[in-house]
């Protein structure tokens, strides 16, 4: 089958869809791969390195996708300015196209694609389980994104990230505020720590917390409890009461903190307005709102989408476009999930991808099949957090607590009393009171050995082993008789019994000696 | 030496022996407790070897000095992972000095016994042997047992309980016989003829109990031997050996006691044997994919993680890999990460076990903690490590009230974020039951020896 990958047209778009690496990998997978001329070049890859990765370089951009049976691309199809046509008529029926489609949000452009009878593949749309985050090029891009709106906030910045005590004074660290901890949020934290900021980070869902602490930042947590954990590991739509503590606490953040990154996005629908006027004109002079929620609203009011908006000395970074602003990183890591993708298609490794709509994966990020529509698909069911403990389901047999009856007990002791009266009636005197001893040493065992730590059973048996050796001594006190015969069993008796003795003692000692703090 | 200095070194030995067990009670102490025990027992011995009773020197001196180095020996070369074995060796012994011991008082001779006195005198010597007879084929063929000489499975001979039943009437009977006999030719036969009846008792007691229940034989034998050194206390009026004995008795008592309650199982049923082979058809198996990873994702999974538990069993032992477990411990703490211990009471072949093998390889034991210690930390735990544990760490336990081990308490390891668990094959634990542990979502296999995989994990550790 043969691959195109198009130059993109959107004006500012850098990226592109595959790079001579992945081209390699593609070949291997018995694919053939034609680029389109200068499709690479704003992202550092020029013609040359994809021709001598093996792809054919096409300038006709019609003959380039004529000749192809799958499309790669990044951006979804639109107007075409140098062919003066739309991309969407240049899809064939029976060819697969690969990008981001949004469907949810492009409903008219959904429509427009089936009808050209081909398949199409959204990136976007891959379900988010464990084995599909190879392909998961949202979280590639918000990676991307996370990282380079710290750098954009830096440049914007007029101090530093880090604190430095220097010959000409004290700098304080910057305070970095992450709204929202999913891939970008995460990626954020990580970029500005490593800048040497003070991170802290709020999100909804509460399983996030660790994984924010585990980078190093605080989790900014709200004195109210709800779950936000949506399906698919997204975030949901929270109740009124929770969002006005929220508020709340992003109010008293925005008056210390220098930066605030957003990332607040819930699946198909607009960015939650989260920061709002007054909160922007408490902050400090020279702070910096990096909004990476823009493309969708934005979560800031005084935000603009794709624009820097400078209000009461604030600096609202609106860029819509970050991954595209890391261009060359983006396009490897989206060329990777695309790789991925494919080579989940063809696990023949011969160059034909099928579309298998028992894949869960598949299933999930085909949004056209050779021109129906089969989006939305199926919910996915597995949240990114572990299951909730299903209740303990069938919480553990309650202790069977035997209701002994008291009387049995009284009647065990009557009887034992009863019993030890007989023996005593005949028993001499002598037995007795041995019998006393043996009665009491049982119960001072019984105390001692419930206060040994379990940690020391093994210590303990070889311990009580070496005591009971304390035989020997019956043997000693026969071993000087005058039949050969009882000197004999007494001294294989006294033998054994020392064994028992020397070597009981000494490898507790052994053991015990190993045991330390 | 006077006889009242001896029993009054008696008694002090019995106090210093009293110490020692109570010392125990934390490994602080407890090497201040096992000197106790080494005075108490040095005291009693030179007591009793400078009483008037004892004239013959030679003999005695000789046979010490053998019986004193075997057992050096033995307590030097011994490896950890063989204690149990030791331990069991050691028993037989206690158990046939008493039988020894027992004859040899019969033939020292009853005179000045009369009436009840010399009944009950006769009654002690034949429960004294019958006892010390048990304790010790049953300890040789646990020592077998554990060895590997012996085939771990249960041996079930059919109508077992009515063949004991049977050698316990027998034993009965001949007792009877045996209080009150004429002429001691009689006598002697019918108490060897019991003997032989105890020893095969003591085998086939054993043979019947499978290998995942011996902690509670062990344990239980630990007691045994105690009531026989009681019993051979009661047959020479020495109430050292009393004393002893009953501390002993009650200590192996106690602990069997523990363990069965960690299995959740009545101690009549352990002994009565045959765990496994009952309830048939009631256990599930589980139908299910399984994830396995390679030993530098696991290593991976380690990297990432911040609270590690590790989670010994046997396999662990025979693996011989708490040296390596140990590197892993200390790299990771070395890394910032919190690396605890968790120990089910029946991890391993004999009560504390495992502590003692973690104990060998340097793992400090204030981070190696009890099942109920730690059960509870599992929902906060990052990454659990199961090395060679299979039924301890089973959630049919609780889940599936049909299960042949339903209510033993386990290890609620399925709570944590990711658990790996380290395994030769997909085969089964002892108890014969099915792990649905293995098949759940956050569960990741690593397959192999443990001591090879966990070398693999330390070098890409340390990678």
């Amino acid at each position: 089958m043969k691959i195109a990958v198009p130059r993109e047209v959107h004006p500012g778009e850098r990226r592109v869809a595959t790079t001579p690496d992945v081209v390699q990998q593609l070949l291997k997978l018995g694919f053939e791969v034609s680029v389109e001329s200068e499709a690479g070049l704003p992202a550092s890859f020029s013609d040359d390195a994809y021709a001598a990765a093996g792809a054919t370089i096409v300038s006709d951009t019609r003959a380039l996708w004529d000749g192809a049976d799958i499309v790669l691309k990044v951006r979804a199809p639109e107007h075409h300015p140098g062919l003066g046509a739309d991309e969407v008529d240049l899809i064939k029926p029976g060819q697969t196209l690969v990008s981001f489609v949004w469907p949810g949000q492009n409903e008219e452009l959904l429509a427009r694609l089936a009808a050209t009878g081909g398949n199409v593949i959204a990136m976007d749309m891959v379900p988010r389980i464990s084995r599909a985050q190879k392909m998961d090029a949202l979280s590639s891009m918000a990676n991307i994104a996370g990282y380079r709106a710290i750098i954009e906030a830096a440049t914007q910045f007029g101090r530093f990230f880090t604190g430095q005590i220097t010959a000409a004074g004290k700098v304080p660290p910057a305070k970095v505020m992450i709204i929202g901890a999913g891939v970008a949020g995460l990626a954020a934290i990580g970029a500005a720590k490593s800048l040497g900021a003070i991170v802290r980070a709020f999100d909804t869902r509460p399983e996030v917390k660790e994984q924010v602490e585990s980078m190093d930042a605080e989790f900014l947590e709200l004195d109210f409890k709800e779950e936000g954990s949506g399906e698919g590991g997204y975030a949901k739509v929270m109740s009124k009461e929770f969002i006005e503590a929220e508020m709340a606490l992003f109010a008293a953040q925005a008056r210390e903190v220098d930066i605030i990154v957003t990332t607040a996005l819930i699946p198909g629908k607009p960015a939650p307005k989260l920061i709002t006027k007054e909160m922007v004109e408490s902050m400090a002079d020279g702070s910096v709102i990096v909004d990476l929620a823009a493309e969708q609203g934005g979560n800031c009011e005084l935000t603009v989408p794709g624009e820097i908006n400078r209000v009461h000395g604030v600096t609202i970074i609106g860029y819509t476009d970050l991954p595209s602003r890391l261009a060359t990183q983006s396009s490897q890591l989206y060329g990777t999930n695309l790789r991925h993708l494919l080579t989940d298609m063809t696990p023949e490794k011969d160059g034909n991808a099928v579309i298998d709509m028992d894949d869960e994966v598949i299933r999930g990020a085909t949004v056209i099949k050779a021109g129906e529509i089969t989006w939305p698909p199926p919910p996915p069911k597995l949240s990114a957090a572990p299951p909730q403990a299903k209740a303990a389901a069938a919480p553990p047999p309650p202790a069977e607590e035997k209701k002994k009856n008291p009387w049995a007990s009284v009647a065990l002791l009557a009887g034992g009393a009863l019993a030890l009266w007989s023996l005593g009636r005949v028993a001499p005197p002598e037995f007795m009171s041995h019998f006393t001893v043996f009665v009491l040493a049982c119960f001072v065992g019984y105390q001692v050995i419930w206060n040994v730590t379990p940690a020391l059973h093994t210590p303990l048996m070889s311990v009580t082993n070496a005591i009971s050796g304390i035989i020997v001594i019956g043997a000693l006190l026969q071993i000087s008789t005058s039949s050969f015969l009882v000197t004999l069993l007494a001294g294989l008796a006294i033998l054994i019994a020392t064994i028992n003795i020397a070597g009981g003692f000494l490898v507790t000692q052994r053991m015990l000696r190993m045991f330390r703090k | 030496m006077a006889s009242g200095i001896v029993t009054a070194s008696y008694i002090i030995a019995a106090v210093l022996f009293i110490l020692s067990l109570g010392g125990l009670s934390h490994p602080e102490t407890a090497r201040r407790g096992n000197a106790y025990g080494i005075a108490g027992m040095v005291i009693a011995i030179l007591a009793t070897v400078f009483s008037n009773q004892v004239t013959d020197y030679a003999v005695l001196i000789v046979v010490m000095l053998i019986g004193g180095t075997v057992g050096v020996q033995a307590a030097r070369r011994v490896q950890m992972t063989e204690m149990p074995e030791l331990v069991a060796i050691l028993h037989s012994f206690v158990g046939l000095a008493a039988v020894l011991i027992g004859f040899a008082t019969y033939l020292v001779g009853l005179e000045g016994f009369h009436g009840a006195e010399r009944t009950i005198h006769e009654v002690e010597i034949y429960l004294g042997i019958l006892i010390g007879a048990v304790t010790f084929t049953g300890s040789v063929i646990a020592f077998g047992k554990l060895r590997g000489k012996i085939d771990g499975k249960p041996v079930l001979l059919p109508g077992r309980h009515w063949l004991n039943l049977g050698i316990g009437v027998a034993c009965i009977w001949i007792g009877s016989g045996f209080v009150g006999a004429q002429s001691t030719g009689t006598a002697v036969f019918l108490l060897v003829l019991m003997t032989l009846l105890a020893f095969a008792f003591g085998v086939h007691m054993v043979m019947a109990i499978g290998g995942a229940d011996m902690p509670v034989v062990v344990s239980m034998l630990n007691s045994y031997s105690g009531w026989a050194a009681a019993a051979t206390g009661f047959m020479l009026s020495n109430d050292l050996l009393i004393v002893t004995g009953a501390l002993v008795g009650s200590s192996g008592a106690i602990l069997s006691y523990i363990m069965c309650r960690a299995m959740n199982r009545h101690f009549l049923a352990v002994i009565a044997g045959g765990f496994g082979t009952s309830g048939g058809g009631a256990a599930t198996s589980y139908e299910g994919e399984v994830t396995s990873v390679s030993a530098e994702e696991t290593a991976e999974l380690l990297r990432e993680a911040k609270h590690v538990v590790i989670v010994p069993g046997y396999g662990m032992a025979v693996a011989q890999a708490q040296n390596t477990v140990y590197e892993i411990t200390k790299s990771l703490r070395e890394k910032g990460k919190e690396v605890r211990f968790a120990i089910h009471p029946v991890a391993g072949r004999m009560p504390g076990h495992m502590n003692v093998l973690l104990a060998e390889a340097r793992v400090p034991y204030d981070i190696v903690l009890e099942m109920e210690e730690i059960n509870d930390d599992f929902p906060a735990t990052d990454v659990v490590l199961v090395i060679g544990a299979n039924d301890i760490v089973n959630p049919a336990a609780q889940d599936e009230p049909g299960s042949p081990i339903a209510g033993m308490p386990v290890l609620e390891v399925w709570k944590a974020n990711t658990t790996v668990v380290l395994k030769r094959s997909m085969a089964s634990g002892y108890a014969g039951v099915d792990n649905p542990l293995f098949f759940r979502e956050n569960t990741r296999m690593l397959f192999g020896d443990a001591k090879q995989s966990l070398d693999a994990v330390l070098a890409a550790l340390h990678a």
